[in-house]
């Protein structure tokens, strides 16, 4: 956010001067930004609705819904929570990113309001499609099990229209640099949304691939679909299409950092290569998915599987480290320098922003990313793909991880951006710890049943009516019930999150901030306490030692749970 | 959040610099375990694969059924065919066909395929899962190391009573 240099106003484009950070607002973006977020809620609001149902039905001591509304109502709660509400936000952020970040204009607004039409369309076309029933197909339509072709077709739609957003954002800092609106480097924040995009490009590409073949096929063009090759480019789109909320998520925990606490990068080139990782080798990760297929060699799925030695794993390894480290420093030059742990004790707690990126990056990365990386080790995937241990490990990712992350951001962005005062304060600073507490339980109830053999998308795990009597072991309902009182408080968060953000946008006269602010202070710790990037090594009592040994815990956490995998896959019948 | 004021492209602290060299070291290790599990592991991903319409894989399985047919359980046949054979278990909305009776410590060769949709071949509780799809006949060598009942579950969804495509696998000693 420089503010030295001031913008040169594009053609048409009518700007706003954002007293608190000195820039340049596009209008014409920010009421896209406004209409791509409110969106993004509204679906997150059908999802999570769709989520209390699952959860309540899957608890098995429960078991609310009939089998033919729970799998289409799990049809409609992955495409909406995976696909509607992570994207409608994700292009929200690149216009914020792009464009006002930038002081730049948002290119073609006009064009940006085509491809939100037919992103809204698409999604509800889908949603009407799948509670129409004849859609139950869940979120990855794996051919040939059929869908009604217009569910095909709003899933099309709404790639298409994301694709012409993330062209435009493309387009926007293009001209951003040519017009001269911001001074040097891009910041880290907009860089990390430069990876996001790259990945969104091919991903939504290859959404193309593997929907436009099963539309044909759906309205009777094709005869076939090969299952083997829907399924490799179906990942490629489904895989990837998280991993630019990964980048999203890691972008905005920087972003975070430099809100509560006006913590820098300790260093950019670090931070910056850690993301050229990402979009080098994360695409990979479709293979995740195919290792227990038949058809793909042991070295194909070898090398896919980790990312080329895992470097993309590199990637998220170096961000764990370098931005508690960030925050450790900028703690530091504040005084808590005692200890190896004062820094964060000292840490403002209750700023929900500060929380957020706590539990955030917890999750993510002690439950889903160590989960992710021992389901996606290829022979571990035998003992554990389409169990409940898959759900467990993406709902730590892209719920506790993602959405939290989206969650904290907005209570930053309302006074910004729908010049409202932020309500319910404390409602938003208990909100992460009771959304955050909840999915702990959700994704650890999940992977434990999956442990147990419970397999995913599934109705009824007694099996009861089938001609042949099974039974899984017993405690898988004890596991099955600590998801669903995890959903429960979950859920309730989520609750207090949209109470928050409905209370702030719809009541209250539009105010226009004079500084920006935590939600729990009147302090501004970007500007107050910003750390100074001046390429001096923090020293001495400024070294982030604490940071090392959380990094140092988290990796022996890591080896542990790894080694473990493999000592249990030991223990399985003998398979070539 | 801030755009870097001068040049960042500065050399890493010695700290960071540590941490870099301890992940990609875990990195290289993460790699190494799968070609090493490969060669030594006894639990690997099977490959073999052929390419089968589902109509000669039906007659596969009849044939295969005829053959070695011991015992019917709830209508579907039980079927014990002898160590080192090959063997043939189709997947179908909703069933697995048929049981097979399974002797601990010999080993199969157990050909899988699907006559519809998609398919999960689901073994609990030693928890092994395999993809099965149409078109495509997967071949495990499989070898029980435990005696006793397994149950077999699907678990890729395959339509509206997906939970009740559930069978055995019966071991003896």
């Amino acid at each position: 956010m420089t503010a030295a240099t001031m913008p040169a106003p594009g053609a048409k484009a009518e700007f706003r001067s954002c007293p608190v950070t000195g820039l340049q607002v596009d209008l014409a973006a920010e009421k896209l930004i406004k209409a791509n977020a409110v969106a993004a809620v509204v679906f997150l609001l059908i999802g999570g609705f769709f989520a209390l149902l699952l959860a309540l039905t899957r608890w098995q001591a429960i078991h609310l819904l009939p089998a033919d509304w729970f799998y289409r109502i799990l049809t409609g709660h992955g495409f909406d929570m995976l696909v509607a509400w992570i994207v409608f936000f994700e292009v929200a952020g690149l216009y914020f990113g792009g464009a006002v970040m930038l002081n730049a204009r948002l290119i073609a607004p006009k064009v940006a309001w085509v491809a939100y039409v037919l992103m809204v369309v698409g999604a509800v076309l889908v949603n009407v499609m799948t509670l129409l029933g004849g859609s139950d197909v869940m979120f990855t339509a794996y051919v040939p099990l059929k869908a009604h072709p217009l569910w095909y077709l709003g899933v099309i739609l709404f790639a298409v229209g994301a694709l012409v957003a993330v062209i435009l954002f493309f387009a926007t800092i293009v001209v951003a640099k040519r017009e001269n609106t911001y001074g040097g480097t891009v910041p880290l924040v907009t860089f990390g949304l430069i990876a996001a995009a790259i990945i969104a490009l091919y991903t939504l590409l290859s959404g193309a691939v593997a929907f436009v073949p099963a539309f044909l096929w759906a309205i009777g063009i094709l005869p076939k679909v090969d299952p083997a090759f829907y399924r490799n480019v179906f990942w490629s789109f489904g895989h990837p299409a998280q991993q630019i909320n990964l980048a999203a998520m890691v972008a905005i925990w920087y972003a975070l950092a430099a809100l509560t606490v006006g913590a820098n990068p300790v260093n950019e080139k670090l931070s910056r290569w850690a993301f050229v990782l990402y979009i080098l080798f994360i695409n990979l990760g479709s293979a995740h998915h195919l290792l227990v297929d038949p058809g793909p060699s042991f070295a194909w799925k070898a090398t896919n599987t980790s990312y080329a030695m895992y470097l993309a794993v590199l990637g998220s390894l170096i961000h764990a480290f370098s931005i508690p480290a960030a925050v450790e420093v900028a703690q530091r030059r504040k005084g808590f320098t005692r200890g190896l742990m004062e820094w964060l004790w000292k840490a403002p707690w209750r700023e929900p922003g500060f929380s957020t990126l706590v539990i955030s990056m917890s999750l993510f990365g002690f439950i889903g990313g160590v989960t992710g990386v021992v389901i996606g080790t290829e022979q571990i995937n035998m003992s554990a793909h389409n169990t409940m241990r898959l759900p467990g490990h993406f709902h730590a990712t892209v719920v506790s991880g993602t959405t939290l992350a989206f969650m904290g951001l907005t209570y930053y962005l309302i006074p910004l951006i729908f010049r409202k005062e932020l309500k319910l304060k404390k409602l938003a600073s208990w909100q992460p710890y009771v959304f955050g507490g909840g999915m702990l339980l959700v994704s650890v109830g999940m992977i434990v049943s999956g442990l147990q053999g419970a397999p995913r998308r599934h109705w009824d795990i007694t099996f009861t009516g089938a001609p042949i009597d099974v039974a899984l072991p017993g405690a898988v309902h004890i596991s099955l019930a600590i998801m669903g009182v995890g959903a429960l408080i979950a859920i309730t968060g989520g609750i207090m999150y949209l109470a928050v953000v409905l209370a702030s946008v719809f009541t209250g006269p539009t105010r226009e901030a004079s500084r920006l602010t935590l939600v729990m202070s009147e302090e501004n710790p970007l500007v107050e306490h910003a750390v100074p990037n001046l390429g001096k090594e923090p020293e001495g009592k400024l070294t982030p030692r604490g940071s090392l040994t959380l990094a140092f815990i988290f990796l022996a956490f890591f080896v542990v749970y790894y080694l473990s995998n493999w000592w249990l896959l030991g223990r399985a019948w003998y398979i070539r | 959040m801030l755009a870097p004021q001068q040049t960042w492209w500065k050399p890493l602290h010695r700290i960071e610099r540590s941490w870099v060299l301890v992940a990609f070291v875990w990195c290289i290790f993460l790699t190494i375990m799968m070609p090493i599990w490969f060669f030594m592991g006894r639990q690997n991903v099977p490959v073999t694969t052929y390419r089968v319409d589902a109509e000669t894989y039906q007659q596969l399985v009849a044939d295969f059924v005829d053959q070695y047919q011991v015992d019917t359980l709830s209508g579907v046949p039980v079927v014990e065919p002898p160590p080192n054979s090959d063997v043939y278990l189709q997947a179908r909305q909703w069933q697995w066909y048929p049981v097979l009776k399974l002797k601990k410590g010999e080993t199969y060769r157990l050909h899988i395929s699907s006559l519809d949709v998609q398919h999960g071949f689901s073994l609990q509780p030693t928890n092994l899962n395999l993809q099965i799809l149409p078109g495509y006949d997967y071949v495990a060598t499989l070898t029980p190391t435990q005696s006793g009942d397994f149950a077999l579950v699907c678990n890729e969804y395959c339509g509206i009573a997906h939970h009740l495509m559930v069978s055995k696998i019966i071991v003896t000693e």
